[in-house]
């Protein structure tokens, strides 16, 4: 009897032993995969980079080129996806903190939470129906909005959570003391949040500036550097996806280069947004 | 971190929407320069389509724009059914496809649609095989039992009776097809149409045919088509030649019309131009398929760019007009090097007629 | 003064509310948007277009079972590999690492989400095929290879390869809600099975089934993301619209389809059945992402009921 109850009791030991090393093993592994996949674009796309490729416009193949006009085109879609995303976005996420407790925002909570999920490339098309088409042209503008389409829920949620940890008795005193509510919101409780809000936005950046699909259809691509928002305007990512898919070795080691750049570029600012919360979460 | 002053919250909301109203007010004043395209500024034209001339067209509009630094022609190649679609839907100033658009898709425009050819072009059969550099033999019935599943192996009697001296790999063959609406694929199949009546009842001619469900992957592209065989062993696609070129990838011989099997090159892409250039019809819309006449290479085609016949902006047109003359009399000298054939001196001499007929306001742009 | 402050809330209320009204505007408009391009279609094959097995847009046939089968089968691919994997790692970081080290682990493992899938495409492309054609094809084949899954020829591009990178791509997703779901449950439970002498495995197994709905949620949220992941599958899964067993074989799915083939649709019909197949892929995007949402909010209020009550 006592016997099967060691063996039994060394069973529980060996199961819960191995069952807590292979956790352990879940978190390395995945960990490596990062590691390896960061290694390889690294190895790869260094020996592509140049000035001459950060500032060049794309060439015949054989010709050599760079990707200077793409690096604009992100940039530019990015921050116009920035100045339509960013407003709207905090907006709604004061909405949301501030007069949200009702029908009307868990409503808006919830399509902002499933329209963040909504796949990138539906946004695509319906920018192009509503944008290109009319237009008569595929343009920056297009896919800048396309990309704001993304970020406004992101930042509005992020920042509803960030008004949210602002403390209850901040606004009450000022309330106490008959400031109205959008003073109180303005100069009191977006201030308390403001940095929490900027990584946010900083975030969602970040991630629609690794976004394709849905500037496939609407900011297509170009050969030049383009500052038309009117105009198709090419991007890191379209551009990377180009030169992926096609036969030549040369654009293989372009996209990789740009790989790197792209990369390199949202881990920077992952890792800072990271390491500026750091003290506060 | 810091906390922010309310200041600077209202500071950067301001910042933020000041910029917006910029960006939004500038983008239209823009807008409005580059399109009319005026006044000495830059005019900028957009091309869309066929990814079979995307090397030639690349070259082109890069070396016109070093002639006429005042043009800028962005070329995208997405595929010759974007193309017809661009023009279609005016989101290009001009379309770009190996196939001719049809009575139907022409009718749709509303307004005349001309047909320029630019460069004749060769479809080959690239293949990735272990050991096998040289160029084997193909004819229309294999090449067709191949992308119909009914050839499956590489090592099957029929690609050894035609290529006797070949080692093939005992290895399942993998054809790459084109996932995309293309003018290439358009060629190929017109091409196996006319060679075999089994592939046109199943698979038919089309820029984007059926497919029989099981054989092979779809990749986008000529590129696309290039990058797969490329990457995957013992797999078999058909691109325009200037792709297997340029990725020292083999062509294989495939046999025409008089029987034997002939390498796609620029005399062979030319013999077969040559039987029909008298036979041109007016709008130029022409397949020279299984062409006749001995040394002929049988998957050859014409390739053009689609233009309005009456452009809607007198200073667009002339430069559009200015680009097309350049490309089929100057630019030819760059064509063969990437592997295409110039047109003949008879279809050329229609050309101009064709290109000198485009106007603006009815008034005819080149002069 | 307090005048302009009535006056200035109506205003500030009014740009707020309008914005707030806009995320629900957005959404109405996709599907208003999409669903009048898709009438054509709609009335044309009605229900049968689900069904339908051929997708023939030379014929003007269209069926998007193909398509549906290949976006299904990857993604579960993609939650077969990850679901044990993110759920190890998030019992690691909830449960046994210390504090020190689960942060830095964690926020790698974030990392992952923050690559753009693009990039998984040319990682996968150039990387991951030629893996999988070269060793692990070749070793499933030997091993398991009595399983129809693993039969027939091997490429590198086809389903696993998608089923592979979508995997990856959700492990983060997957791994961060988890942690906030066990990090939700409250410490006295494992205090109570510890002191009963389970060990820490057991009291693990007791913390997960007390957050199973959260862990549900955390699932269907992956199923959400792979479902509609676009450039990564449309680079390796080849495009193929067909049904077979082999996982090696090539397939294609709804986003993948849209991304190659709808900038080409010249046709009405085609255009059409192309928003047509987009409208079924939105709803059941929408579809999953509300279900995971109700989920993770269930296991929400029955840890904030347990911690009140």
């Amino acid at each position: 009897m006592s016997e099967t109850a060691t063996t039994f009791e060394r069973k529980r030991r060996g199961i819960n032993l191995l069952m807590t090393s292979l956790t352990a093993v879940c978190a390395v592994f995945t960990i490596a995969v990062l590691v390896a996949i960061l290694g390889y674009i690294g190895v790869r796309g260094i020996s592509s980079l140049s000035i001459e490729f950060l500032t060049d416009t794309p060439k015949p193949v054989g010709e050599g080129g760079g990707i200077g006009n793409s690096i604009l085109g992100s940039a530019i879609m990015t921050l116009l996806a920035a100045f339509i995303g960013l407003p709207v976005g905090i907006a709604a996420g004061v909405y949301l903190a501030e007069f949200g407790k009702n029908w009307f925002g868990n409503t808006v909570r919830f399509v902002a939470d499933t329209l963040i999920g909504v796949p990138s490339i539906i946004i695509g098309i319906f920018v192009y129906t509503l944008v290109v088409l009319p237009m008569g042209r595929q343009s920056g503008f297009a896919g800048g909005l396309a990309l704001a389409i993304i970020m406004i829920p992101i930042v509005a949620r992020t920042t509803e959570e960030m008004i949210g940890l602002v403390p209850h008795s901040m606004r009450e005193g000022a309330l106490a003391l008959g400031a109205p509510q959008w003073r109180v919101t303005w100069n009191i409780v977006l201030p308390a949040a403001a940095s929490g809000i900027a990584t946010g936005a900083m975030l969602a950046i970040a991630r629609v500036t690794g976004e394709t699909a849905p500037l496939l259809f609407t900011a297509l691509n170009s050969r030049f550097y383009n500052y038309y928002l009117d105009q198709p305007m090419s991007s890191l990512t379209v551009q990377i996806f180009n030169y992926a898919t096609g036969p030549f070795e040369v654009e293989h080691a372009m996209a990789w280069a740009a790989t790197l750049l792209l990369v390199t570029l949202i881990l920077v600012i992952n890792i800072l947004v990271r390491f500026f919360t750091r003290k506060r979460f | 971190m810091r906390k922010f002053k309310s200041s600077e919250i209202t500071a950067i909301f301001a910042l933020l929407m000041l910029a917006a109203v910029i960006v939004g007010c500038s983008g239209q004043k823009f807008g409005e320069s580059s399109g009319s395209g005026g006044g000495g500024g830059t005019i900028r034209l957009q091309g869309t389509g066929a990814s079979f001339p995307k090397p030639i067209y690349d070259k082109w509009v890069s070396e016109f724009g070093k002639i006429k630094p005042s043009v800028r022609i962005d070329y995208q190649s997405t595929g010759s059914g974007a193309g017809q679609k661009a023009l279609l839907s005016k989101t290009s100033d001009f379309g770009a496809s190996d196939d001719p658009m049809t009575d139907a898709a022409m009718a749709e425009a509303g307004t005349p649609i001309l047909h320029i050819p630019t460069v004749l072009g060769a479809v080959v059969l690239t293949y990735n095989l272990d050991g096998v550099t040289q160029p084997i033999n193909l004819s229309p019935q294999v090449i067709a039992d191949i992308y119909l599943g009914n050839i499956k192996r590489w090592s099957d009697e029929r690609l050894k009776a035609d290529n006797p001296e070949i080692q093939f790999p005992d290895a399942d063959i993998l054809p790459v097809y084109r996932a995309d609406s293309s003018g290439t694929s358009a060629v190929f199949t017109d091409f196996l149409s006319k060679t075999n009546t089994e592939w046109a009842e199943k698979v038919g001619t089309n820029k984007q045919p059926s497919w029989i469900t099981g054989v092979g992957v779809g990749a986008k592209g000529n590129d696309g088509v290039m990058g797969q065989v490329k990457q995957t062993p013992n797999s078999i696609g058909y691109v325009e030649l200037t792709f297997a070129k340029a990725n020292n990838l083999p062509a294989a011989k495939v046999k025409n019309k008089a029987g034997e099997f002939v390498e796609a090159s620029l005399t062979s892409v030319s013999e077969a131009a040559a039987g029909s250039v008298s036979s041109m019809p007016d709008d130029l819309r022409a397949q020279i398929t299984n062409a006749e006449g001995k040394g002929a290479y049988p998957i050859a085609s014409y390739t053009y760019i689609l233009v309005y016949k009456e452009q809607a902006d007198e200073a667009r047109g002339k430069a559009l007009v200015d680009f097309l003359f350049w490309a089929v009399t100057d630019g030819e000298k760059y064509v063969e090097d990437l592997h295409y054939a110039p047109l003949p001196k008879e279809v050329m001499e229609k050309v101009a007629v064709k290109i000198d007929s485009i106007s603006s306001g009815g008034e005819p742009l080149r002069r | 003064m307090a005048n302009t402050g009535t006056k200035g809330d109506k205003v500030f209320h009014a740009v707020v509310f309008a914005a707030a009204l806009s995320i629900i505007l957005i959404v109405a408009a996709v599907i208003a948007v999409m669903f009048q391009s898709a009438i054509p279609s709609m009335e044309r094959f009605g229900i049968g277009f689900l069904f339908g097995r051929e997708w023939k847009p030379a014929q003007e046939e269209f069926g998007a079972l193909p398509f549906i089968f290949g976006t299904v089968t990857s993604s579960v691919i993609a939650l077969i590999l990850s679901i044990p994997v993110s759920l190890g790692i998030a019992i690691f970081l909830v449960e046994q690492a210390p504090k020190k080290l689960a942060r830095p682990i964690a926020f790698m493992v974030e990392l992952l989400a923050a690559i753009p899938s693009v990039v998984y495409g040319l990682w996968g492309i150039f990387v991951l095929a030629p893996l999988i054609r070269e060793y692990i094809g070749p070793f499933l084949q030997t091993y398991v290879g009595f399983l129809p899954i693993f039969q027939g020829r091997i490429t590198g591009i086809g389903m696993l390869t998608a089923g592979i990178i979508l995997a990856l791509m959700i492990t983060p997703i997957i791994t961060s809600v988890v942690r906030d779901v066990l990090e939700a449950v409250p410490h006295t439970q494992r205090e109570a099975a510890l002191a009963l002498g389970a060990t820490k495995w057991e009291t693990t197994m007791i913390v997960l089934g007390n957050a199973s709905s959260g862990i549900a949620g955390a699932v269907v949220l992956g199923l959400g993301r792979a479902v509609g992941e676009t450039m990564a599958v449309t680079m390796v899964i080849g495009n193929s619209p067909q049904i077979v067993a082999s996982l090696f074989e090539p397939a294609n799915t709804i986003a993948s389809l849209l991304a190659a083939n709808f900038a080409e649709a010249t046709d009405e019909m085609y255009l059409s059945a192309l928003i047509e197949i987009g409208l079924v892929l939105f709803l059941v995007t929408f579809i999953i992402n509300a279900f995971a949402k109700l989920l993770i909010l269930s296991v929400a209020s029955k840890t904030n009921a347990a911690k009140q009550g």
